[in-house]
């Protein structure tokens, strides 16, 4: 099997992430390891929701006076149009069309910047308002929630980017197409996860 | 494993029904992105409008998790064939993650 | 992409260096089965001299053979390294060897990721042993609840954390593997409802391993945080909860076990039906069994808690489901009894170690269940009674798989035979030793005796009980002992003896010729039923498989050194971690781990690596048949 084989659009499976061996593998191995990471996050979820507002005696942060809901909302809206923006690129690909895929990606990865921007932004916020790591388990449970979502963004972002700029020169193959496919649907789980944090940790913890 | 995969070149009428057919997807994919920001507006405004936490905590956790099945089903082709091995491993995924959550919640205190 | 002519394996030669770099390199499952059978042994013998230790402090009241301190130390490894290090390692050693093979495959899903968890889970378990020269090992315990390790002085616990975490790691990338496997790489005609037990139970186990390792590598990174990055996840005082650590360790904990028992529940389905040369009785029903034990393995953890004070309701709710689990392994020994009634026995050294296997796990089995009724748990957590349980169910059940699947597979893997005399003396030291070191460990938890202590007064009645057990344990050391021997005389011998050595072979593993070429099968078979090469075998076809397609042209992934060198920058990273804020040349250590590690991440992402091409003229000989 030459992996290198050049496709026309009309000769383009209409699956090519799964029409060799190896890309149903990988399509399959990674929706498991996606099924692993629900149960990760879902530990990281149930220890911040048994350690939220608990600190030391007389601590003054709490989730009603500590989170911005503005500043959550536009992280929000970033992340999910990101995530509209990676199906047009899957959409692209299914038509064979490498420009429009890459172009797509592109929009994707600057969103992501954008949302990690303001993310940083909020996590240096806090730190000067005296909430930092060691404050208390609420602070813990709280940074290594977000932070941990915060790290696969930036570890998707740099995988985007690196199939990106890899794949610049030489367009599609059955080869590089079930990459693109598991990098999308890692995109995504990503903002599953955000839909949990955005609700769980900031709408529940305005509300109180 | 025999490695000699058939290449089928596609007709130009077939060609191009498929290209229609993964245009109009793609449009439902994107009514789907706009409910997502519609539940997405409805459950911010619900928390800014100050109701009873009784009432807000419920309706939001139900509008994430319909937004976390639209993302699944259409965003991650998850409505799709070949997607029964992910759907079981997901949902068995949740379950525990259901089990765990609700662990953390109750017996985590002393009550 | 390079082009390979297919030599004959007897005419080449390998010398030392190259058979060296050949297994540092390899991504074959069958070779990456032996490095897991050789790594885990090793440690094995680690955790069993470790045992040694604890049983001679043990053996006389007021002993000072070690320090109560050392002693800590030594039960923790002694935990750890079995489990962990040991008995997880060689069952995936044993899954690597077979399962491709049962199901049809030439490889597993991802060959390059199998050789990555090999080398994570060796690199960890060096890292953790490491620890006995770099200032002391763990001495929390194997479960490390977070009040004591929180505690400890010293880097052991570090060494635990950073350790089990890349060990663990390991562990997930194999599970996933296995899973990706199974579901996608069968061979035409075998359904779900074709497959051995065997690889049924290796899906299951890996199904658990998928959703129990997640847990625990958050456990451990809350451990790791609070203890070298001023976290508070586990301190009171700072609003942390010491319980979180303990759910999050047995949520991963319990399934755990259940990955250990299942594979040996593989094993055992697969010896009862080739030494009966009777198929298994109620196959569906022994599926069934092992897919609810893997469900309901999630639904008890918390049964190792009930003295925490999580309250009536949530001890009795973990303890009805607790003495559920019961209910579906009966019915796999029962199914076993059944198998071998009626069937024309053969008792070999294999068939010993699961005869002996029926009375002793059930002997586990019952005084688990015995536990799980909450009130009675109040009495006997933390003592003798507890321990003697979980080793008549890992000893019992575990270890015994391990050895019967040894003089199983080991024709299977080496084209060799152990040596069934030497077997038997193994088996009976090791068995007739077990029984003794750890029935009495019953009575001595009745009687009040508690675990994980370095002494015990005298007088108090438990003088002679201990004794006994530690008089056992030289019985299991004389057992494993003649094993080493068995061992290195047939490797020496170096007899072959050509495939389906137990002449009763059932499933497609003893099909293929010996020794086993590198690609497996030269055509992927056809399978027409359970059992499919006794279906072979009774309809006289020499070639014990038919195929499902001719001739043709084999992929073949490429050896690479890349998993070695990633593990090795995680390995590295890990000494930074561990010296955080004591020295210097921590935080450049840790950087330049962590880039070792992405930088040979990158050059496998971004290096092609297609594999390579065995040509079919290259399996055909001169007249154009099959070679």
């Amino acid at each position: 099997m030459d992996f290198n084989k050049k496709y026309t659009p009309q000769s383009w499976p209409d699956h090519p992430e799964q029409s060799t061996l190896e890309g149903k593998n990988k399509f399959l191995g990674f929706w498991l390891f996606l099924g692993g990471e629900t149960v990760l996050f879902a530990s990281l979820f149930a220890t911040y929701l048994a350690l939220k507002n608990k600190g030391p005696s007389g601590m003054e942060f709490s989730t009603n006076t500590l989170f911005e809901l503005p500043l959550v909302f536009v992280m929000t809206m970033l992340l999910l149009t990101s995530s509209l923006t990676s199906v047009y690129a899957m959409y692209h690909m299914k038509n064979h069309n490498f420009r429009g895929m890459q172009t797509w990606l592109a929009i994707t990865v600057i969103l992501g910047l954008a949302f990690l921007g303001f993310e940083i932004y909020e996590f240096n916020h806090y730190v000067h308002l005296g909430f930092t790591y060691g404050q208390s388990a609420f602070s813990s449970s709280f940074f290594t929630l977000v932070g941990t979502h915060g790290l696969h963004v930036v570890i998707g972002l740099g995988w985007i980017i690196l199939l990106m700029v890899r794949n610049a020169k030489r367009g599609f193959s059955l080869y590089n197409a079930p990459k693109y496919y598991t990098a999308s649907l890692y995109w995504h789980f990503i903002d599953v996860v955000w839909v949990f944090i955005f609700t769980v940790v900031y709408l529940m913890g305005v509300v109180g | 494993m025999s490695h000699d995969a058939q290449v089928y070149v596609k007709s130009q009428t077939e060609f191009e029904y498929l290209k229609r057919k993964r245009k109009q997807a793609m449009r439902s994919q994107v009514t789907t992105f706009a409910i997502m920001i519609f539940l997405t507006l409805i459950a911010f405004s619900a928390v800014a409008a100050d109701f009873s936490k009784y009432y807000i905590v419920p309706i939001i956790l139900l509008l994430a998790a319909i937004q976390v099945v639209l993302q699944l089903y259409y965003f991650m082709h998850m409505s799709e064939k070949n997607h029964s091995f992910p759907a079981f491993f997901l949902y068995f995924g949740a379950m525990i993650a259901f089990t765990f959550v609700l662990t953390f919640l109750t017996i985590v205190w002393w009550q | 992409m390079r082009e390979v002519k297919v030599v004959s394996s007897i005419a080449k030669k390998k010398g030392f260096g190259a058979t060296l770099w050949d297994y540092l390199t390899t991504v074959d499952h069958k070779k990456i089965a032996i490095l897991y059978l050789a790594a885990g042994g090793l440690f094995f013998v680690i955790g069993g001299i470790e045992a040694m230790l604890i049983r001679i402090q043990l053996a006389k009241p007021d002993n000072d053979f070690v320090s109560a301190g050392l002693f800590n130390e030594i039960i923790t490894m002694h935990g750890t390294t079995m489990i962990f290090l040991a008995a997880m390692p060689i069952l995936f050693g044993y899954m690597n060897a077979v399962v491709p093979l049962q199901i049809g495959a030439r490889d597993v899903a991802f060959p390059f990721l199998n050789a990555l968890g090999f080398w994570m889970f060796l690199f960890g378990g060096i890292f953790l042993n490491l620890s006995w020269f770099l200032g002391g090992a763990p001495d929390a315990g194997w479960t490390s609840y977070a009040s004591l390790s929180l505690a400890s002085p010293g880097h052991g616990i570090d060494f635990y954390a950073l350790g089990l975490q890349i060990s663990g790691a390991g562990t997930y990338i194999a599970g996933i593997n296995f899973l990706v496997t199974i579901i996608n790489m069968r061979a035409p005609g075998m359904t779900y409802m074709r497959m051995p037990l065997m690889t049924w139970t290796t899906f299951v186990a890996s199904a658990l391993i998928l959703f129990a390792f997640p847990p625990l590598t958050i456990g451990l990174f809350f451990m790791i945080f609070d203890r070298m990055f001023g976290a508070n996840f586990f301190d009171h005082t700072m609003g942390g909860n010491t319980i979180i650590w303990e759910h999050l360790f047995w949520i991963f904990g319990h399934p755990e076990v259940y990955i250990l028992i299942l594979p040996a529940f593989g094993i055992f389905s697969e010896i009862f039906a080739l030494f009966s040369r009777k198929r298994l009785f109620g196959y569906s029903s022994m599926v069934f069994a092992v897919v609810l034990i893997g469900f309901l393995g999630f639904m008890v953890w918390a049964h190792h808690m009930f003295t925490v004070g999580l309250g009536p309701t949530a001890n009795a709710i973990f303890a009805v489901a607790t003495m559920a689990i019961a209910v579906p392994t009966g019915m796999k020994i029962f199914n076993w009894l059944l198998t071998i009634w009626g069937g024309s026995i053969k008792v070999t050294t294999p068939m010993l170690y699961a005869l002996g296997f029926i009375p002793s796990f059930v002997a586990g089995g019952v005084t688990g269940v015995m536990q799980a009724a909450a009130p009675l748990d109040y009495q006997l957590h933390d003592s003798y009674f507890i321990v003697a349980h979980f080793h008549y169910v890992i000893v019992g059940g575990v270890v015994l798989a391990i050895l019967a699947a040894l003089h199983l597979y080991w024709p299977l893997m080496f084209n060799q035979m152990l040596s069934e005399k030497l077997g038997k003396w193994t088996f009976w030291f090791f068995f007739i030793g077990f029984h003794l070191t750890f029935f009495i460990q019953h009575f001595l938890g009745l009687m009040g005796m508690p675990r994980r202590v370095f002494t015990f007064g005298a007088n108090q009645g438990w003088d002679l009980f201990n004794a006994i057990s530690s008089f056992g344990a030289i019985f299991m050391a004389i057992g494993v002992i003649i094993l080493v021997v068995n061992i290195i005389i047939t490797v020496v011998k170096n007899e072959k003896v050509g495939n389906d050595p137990w002449e009763d072979g059932r499933t497609l593993e003893w099909a293929i010729p010996q020794p086993v070429p590198f690609y497996n099968f030269k055509q992927t078979p056809l399978v027409r039923g359970l059992d499919t090469f006794w279906i072979e075998k009774q309809e006289g076809n020499k070639e014990g498989m038919t195929y499902a397609e001719p001739l043709s042209d084999i992929h073949m992934p490429n050896n690479s050194f890349i998993p070695f060198v990633m593990t090795f920058g995680l390995f590295v990273a890990a000494f930074g971690a561990l010296y955080n804020g004591e020295k210097d040349w921590a935080i450049p250590v840790l950087v330049l781990g962590l880039a070792i590690t992405l930088t040979s991440m990158a050059v496998r992402s971004l290096k092609d690596d297609h594999g390579y091409h065995i040509h079919k003229e290259d399996l055909m000989d001169d007249e154009g048949g099959k070679k």
